[in-house]
């Protein structure tokens, strides 16, 4: 028997529990599901990273089309339920009815905005859904531009450091007198204070707001003892209230929020409430774990299951990228409670626990994290700590004589650990998941066990696990870390260096806890070109951290002498031109002139100490370096085109020079090849270069990410250009998306295949706005790239590689 | 007895970065780390002959830019999984005056 389930809300308590529902039965229900917002169900807990730009909104959505298609789901995004009408069992969205058999209010909550004058400017913004984030990213945008945070809570905060990350200034205005007190006691309010202070973000405590100011739109928030902050954006983050509305009309019993039972039915036995919305034993619940709980409850009420919700407790993270903090269980002062306090002021550490009776009742650690869960599982178990009373503070190893591996400590951790506060998930799940399901990946463990597939801050406890389970077969593809140096991945040091606005390498290794000094010859030359592609005209190019023969501008060879290839634009030469090629040759006694598969001219065998004279000669007489030597633009190769070939359509050399005096210079993740052939009989070998392009009577095909070395691979068609400047356009954005995008040393076709030729079509070839800035980011960039280094060095640069610092072979030759 | 001779200052080598002295039998590479610590090895690695002042300097360690070789400055040797090492020589730094001990030089050219 199939009966009509209606779920009001789309968020993450009720995506839960249609996931439990579809689970155990896929036809019991024909669904439909309204959500006010525009889109499926997505991790609301992620929205920080969003606003701080180190996720991506196709990141965190839980639920795609896909996925409601093929349960079966009725979606209505973006349509308002305006009414419950329960003698006939229907509800109403935009004039239209839906039936009913059982019903869900799953509204969530709404954001509290605070009762003051000016609180519906244009510009007063809550960070509840994607809408608000977008909205504040568009404000960051603005030079100069000032945010108000209202609320020093997890989620103002979280605000407030995102949006200094994306450069804004910052005021936080905090009700009480430490940040987050729900969350911290005072001493860990100041650690965290002074944290924020020092990236720049004001923070002001006891601030009674008063008003919002403006005209038209925000201009400043004004508090009751005088003072006055401009802004052009205000956030309230000053607290959420349960969004009952509804219920409330249709006569359903609401306290605080709508009243449940344990089984999270509401008064009327036919309608169910749970999530934020949801008030059971007079308690209204934020955090996720308690609210995923309340999801399996009421899928198996649906199911006629008998179901019992039982809170349990719940830690909190605040998830700002740099800034550890822990809290969990009661940590009040009172008569018959002792605490035991560590603090190191150099490092910024503060750990604190409160026991009562020789019981942990709640924790409070602050830059120093690790044995959070630890100390949570002791409380949550009631353990008696009299044994290591006087070593707690210290932590897991040291308290219990555990090894500091932190393998062995994973390993040493009791089944009923709970790994992912989020989804409550304990250690003895996810092992035994392992173990049965034949998991090997953190995928596979967040796909089968959900630990790690919330906030995400889990994933280190997870990976260990499954290290510690599966031992050497364990492989974590997932994240390939760069190098030894780091367990970051290339995208993820990417998008932090981005998002924490990292400017050097030294910057990098320290903001994002590199584990060596000083790197190795792995991850400085990837960290080197990603400032230089990530922060044209701002970060230096650090030599040191190229290899030697970006660092020397020529070619080692086998035998410490190099090769030089000088430029010749789309294979063009001249007579003077190879008349100074031949001079070179005959003065440096070069022994192989060679023509290369790029159409250029190849010295080979050329002294280290010669090659600035070298280029000198050849600076003479009009070339330039030709950087075949390059992780960057290398060569375009042409064909005669129109202008000679009885078949030629374009004009397919003019448009190799012109793309090659547009694009060398450039910096890459790997080498860059392209080639331009005047029409499809493809003379110019185009079809197997990084990008090419074939001429036809029409325009041009541009086609990319060919290979035909390691691997043999012919090229993709992108899409067909009309004109030389619109394929210069698309060659140049197709680039800068390839810079922004390429993990260091990855060639196109190898990054296409990562991410997708539908991605890269819908940002250079669909959408013209994309194009135009990747475009113009190029363009941007070319005026700090298009500077001959062989002239530099003629000049001077960098003199000491090209000449020994001492020569003792005269002075022995005496003795 | 030693006798130590003048090779070049310390700021003649650029930080995480390596010169050359000639001598009448090969080349020595005079590595500068991040610390300026400072380091004399051979010119010229084991496996394949690469010169090893041209690699990336990191720690105080270095990899051979032809095939990745990586051998620590202080002792010679190759680490990680490769077997091998380069000569190393005695240096001393009065200041910011590198001096090298005279007789490496000597028993270079003698050998």
């Amino acid at each position: 028997m199939t009966g009509k389930l209606v779920v009001i809300g789309a968020g993450m308590a009720s995506g839960r529990m249609l996931e439990h529902l579809f689970e155990a039965d896929t036809r019991r229900f024909d669904v439909t599901l309204f959500g006010a917002e525009p889109r499926g169900n997505y991790n609301r807990i992620m929205l920080s990273p969003v606003l701080a730009g180190e996720k991506r909104y196709d990141d965190i959505v839980t639920h795609d089309a896909d996925w409601y298609a093929a349960q079966g789901v009725n979606c209505r995004f973006g349509q308002t339920v305006t009414k419950i009408d329960r003698q006939a069992k229907t509800v109403f969205a935009g004039g239209v009815e839906t039936p009913y058999d059982r019903l869900v209010i799953a509204t969530g909550s709404a954001p509290f905005i605070l009762p003051v004058p000016g609180k519906d400017l244009a510009g007063v913004r809550a960070f509840r859904d994607l809408d608000d984030v977008d909205a504040m990213v568009a404000a960051s945008e603005k030079p100069d531009a000032k945010a108000v945070v209202i609320g020093g809570g997890l989620l103002g905060l979280e605000a407030a450091a995102a949006l200094r990350g994306r450069g804004m200034d910052v005021v936080v205005l905090h009700l009480a007198g430490h940040l987050m007190e729900r969350q911290l006691d005072p001493a860990a309010g100041y650690l965290l204070q002074r944290e924020l202070e020092g990236r720049g973000i004001r923070i002001h405590c006891k601030a009674h707001t008063r008003a919002v100011l403006g005209t038209d739109g925000v201009e400043a928030v004004a508090l009751e003892d005088g003072t006055v902050y401009p802004a052009d954006l205000v956030v309230m983050a000053a607290g959420i209230r349960p969004e009952t509305r509804l219920a409330t009309d249709a006569g359903i019993e609401v306290g605080r929020g709508i009243v449940v039972d344990d089984a999270m039915r509401t008064s009327d036995a036919d309608i169910l409430a749970l999530g934020e919305c949801a008030e059971h034993n007079k308690t209204v619940y934020g955090l996720v774990a308690p609210l995923y709980d309340m999801a399996k409850v009421a899928a198996q009420t649906l199911l006629g299951q008998d179901a019992v919700f039982r809170p349990v407790q719940t830690a909190t993270k605040l998830k700002v990228t740099g800034v550890s903090l822990y809290s969990a269980g009661d940590f009040a002062e009172a008569e018959d409670r002792e605490e035991i306090v560590l603090r190191d002021a150099a490092s910024g550490v503060y750990k604190r626990v409160i026991i009562k009776e020789n019981r942990i009742l709640g924790t409070v650690l602050y830059g120093d994290t690790e044995d959070g869960n630890w100390f949570f599982d002791l409380l949550k178990r009631g353990t008696d700590i009299g044994q290591m009373r006087d070593t707690l503070i210290y932590g897991q190893s040291f308290s219990t004589g555990a090894p500091t591996d932190p393998l062995a400590a994973m390993a040493a951790l009791p089944e009923e650990a709970e790994i992912c506060g989020c989804n409550g998930v304990c250690k003895g799940a996810i092992t035994s998941a392992i173990s049965s399901k034949g998991l090997t990946s953190l995928d596979d463990v967040r796909a089968h066990t959900k630990a790690s597939a919330s906030c995400g801050s889990c994933t280190g406890l997870v990976e260990k696990l499954l290290m510690a389970t599966l031992g050497d077969s364990y492989n974590p593809a997932a994240i390939q870390p760069m190098c030894p140096c780091t367990e970051l991945g290339h995208d993820e040091v990417r998008r932090l260096i981005v998002a924490k606005g990292l400017k050097s390498i030294p910057a990098a290794m320290q903001e994002l806890g590199w584990k060596t000094s000083c790197g190795c010859a792995k991850c400085r030359p990837a960290l080197n070109y990603y400032m230089v592609a990530t922060w044209p005209g701002e970060a230096e190019d650090d030599g040191q951290s190229r290899f030697i023969n970006e660092r020397v501008h020529a070619n080692i060879q086998k035998d410490g002498t190099y090769s030089v290839v000088p430029r010749m634009f789309g294979g063009l030469t001249t007579a003077a031109e190879l008349r100074a090629i031949a001079d070179v040759a005959d003065k440096f006694e070069v022994k192989t002139v060679k023509v290369t598969g790029g159409q250029r001219i190849d010295l080979l065998g050329i002294k280290k100490e010669d090659l600035p004279a070298v280029w000198a000669d050849l600076n003479k007489a009009g070339m330039m370096s030709g950087a075949a030597y390059a992780k960057g633009l290398r060569t375009v190769k042409t064909c005669v085109g129109s202008d000679w070939c009885r078949f030629g359509t374009q004009d397919s050399t003019g448009l190799g020079v012109r793309i090659e005096k547009f694009m060398w210079g450039s910096w890459t993740p790997a080498k860059l090849k392209l080639a331009v052939s005047g029409c499809p009989r493809n003379c110019a070998e185009a079809t197997c270069k990084d990008i090419g392009v074939i001429c036809v009577d029409s325009g041009y095909e541009i086609h990319f990410g060919g290979a035909a070395g390691l691997d043999i691979k012919g090229t993709e068609v992108l899409c067909h250009a009309r004109s030389e400047d619109e394929a210069l356009e698309i060659i140049a954005a197709l680039t800068q998306l390839y810079r922004e995008q390429g993990r260091y040393l990855e060639r196109i076709y190898k990054w296409a295949k990562r991410v997708g030729s539908d991605s890269i079509k819908a940002n250079v070839v669909a959408d013209p706005g994309k194009r135009r800035q990747l475009y113009e980011r190029f363009v941007y960039s070319q005026k700090f790239a298009q500077v001959d280094p062989w002239e530099e060095r003629v000049n001077g640069k960098d003199a000491h590689e090209f000449a020994a610092m001492a020569d003792f072979q005269m002075m022995q030759a005496a003795e | 007895m030693n006798d130590w001779i003048e090779i070049g200052k310390l700021d003649d080598i650029p930080r995480r970065g390596a010169r050359c002295i000639q001598t009448g039998s090969g080349r020595i590479a005079i590595f500068r780390t991040a610390e300026d610590r400072i380091f004399a090895i051979d010119d010229r690695c084991p496996h394949k002959g690469g010169p090893l002042s041209q690699g990336i300097v990191h720690g105080s360690q270095v990899t051979c830019p032809l095939h990745n070789w990586v051998f620590s400055l202080d002792t010679g040797l190759a680490q990680g999984a490769d077997e091998g090492g380069v000569r190393t020589y005695s240096l001393q730094l009065h200041g910011d005056r590198i001096l090298i001990d005279a007789q490496s030089l000597t028993a270079l050219s003698a050998a």
